[in-house]
């Protein structure tokens, strides 16, 4: 449910970052970075997505989804643990409280894949 | 074949979702409002908890609700007889609220009150446990809810809420004696992975613990205003 608004907020990036293009080009991939500790499931985004861009300048447009694990980093053992997500987030081996995420809370846009100007002028959403 | 190319935008889905928070706060600060984000599950009490605050504080501050479950007016029309605003927010079919319909609510505010003689906007959000957390609205503080009722694994299983409150409130305390619940291990399991979170523990039926939050309200206020 939350990934049909999750979808909006990148629909709407990308629209902002394509308005902005002098050129209008052709969007083909879009490559996303997902963190685990987020509350975006990879599949329901691929599906809203798909639904999503129906008839608009983002239809047929791939949508690549990175899944990234959470990492956090313990002081106390100064190492990086990956803690278990639904089961224990404290570190293993000396039970710290997990203060220091290092990775699994990205939600980005890492980057668009193009080619060259789009025949279409308007951006219809 | 064609020639494709990389642009590497590395931008924040949640982009502009983050900017118009930032623009509420703004507005926020620059009529010396604070505003809490209150989310929890679906019925872990936020209305209830909103009713006996209002009730309590209206002596000391000024208060405005944000209403953000609108499946029905239900919530709205139980706040408004506390004399304060009261502004429903059309999330639709939405399970969260983002900073557009916030600051719809903003715009309401400024148009149909005097924000300027506002201390305190408490913002109920959506009755959701997974993504509200993720939909910054332009709050100064996040406040989650976990009725004891819900199980102490909770926070395990859904953390991002939990690992981002500034508060926790440990809710429907009352019912204890019925449940086979241990509510240290419910603190515990949110000390794992949000060590500083301000954790109270309260009954809106019974009152216990309520002057707890009473006061970790008025100390967020006056430290806020103090930074405005
Ligand atoms: N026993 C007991 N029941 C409570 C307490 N607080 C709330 N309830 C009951 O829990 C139910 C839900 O309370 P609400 O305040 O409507 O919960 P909510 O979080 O606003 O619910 P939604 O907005 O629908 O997500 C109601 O029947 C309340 O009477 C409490 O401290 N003790
Ligand atoms: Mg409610
Ligand atoms: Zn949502
Ligand atoms: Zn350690």
């Amino acid at each position: 449910m939350h990934e049909t608004d999750m979808t909006k907020a990148l629909i709407l990036t990308v629209k902002d970052w394509y308005e902005s293009q002098l050129e209008k080009p052709k969007i083909e991939k879009i490559h996303l970075i997902v963190g685990q500790f987020t509350c975006v499931e990879p599949v329901s985004l691929q599906f809203a997505f798909e639904v999503q861009t129906r008839n608009t300048f983002l239809a047929e447009v791939e949508l690549v989804i990175k899944d990234i694990p959470l990492v956090a980093f313990c002081h106390t053992c100064q190492q990086e643990y990956k803690p278990e997500i639904g089961l224990q987030y404290s570190c293993p081996d000396c039970n710290s409280p997990m203060e220091d995420i290092r990775s699994g809370r990205e939600l980005k846009i890492d980057r668009i894949e193009y080619s060259s100007v789009n025949t279409y002028e308007n951006v219809s959403l | 074949m064609h020639q494709t190319f990389d642009a590497a935008l590395e931008l924040n889905l949640l982009h502009a979702n983050q900017e118009g928070a930032n623009h509420n706060r703004e507005h926020f600060d620059k009529w010396g409002i604070s505003c809490f984000n209150i989310m929890s599950s679906p019925g872990a009490g936020k209305t209830v908890l909103l009713e006996k605050t209002l009730a309590a504080l209206q002596d000391k501050l000024s208060m405005a609700v944000i209403e953000g479950d609108m499946t029905t007016e239900l919530d709205a029309d139980r706040l408004r007889q506390y004399n304060v605003p009261v502004i429903p927010i059309n999330t639709g079919r939405s399970c969260h609220l983002d900073s557009k319909m916030v600051a719809g609510g903003i715009h309401t505010l400024e148009h149909e009150y005097n924000p300027q003689e506002i201390d305190l906007v408490l913002v109920e959000n959506v009755g959701n446990l997974v993504c509200p957390a993720e939909f910054e609205v332009g709050e100064h503080a996040k406040v989650a809810l976990l009725s004891i009722t819900e199980g102490e694994d909770k926070p395990l299983k859904y953390p991002v809420m939990f690992q981002e409150a500034d508060c926790l409130l440990i809710t429907k305390t009352d019912l204890a004696p019925y449940l086979d619940i241990d509510l240290d291990r419910i603190a515990q399991n949110v000390r794992q992975m949000n060590p500083n979170v301000t954790i109270i523990s309260v009954s809106a039926k019974t009152g216990d613990g309520l002057e707890v939050w009473f006061n970790w309200i008025q100390n967020q206020v006056s430290t806020l205003t103090l930074c405005h």
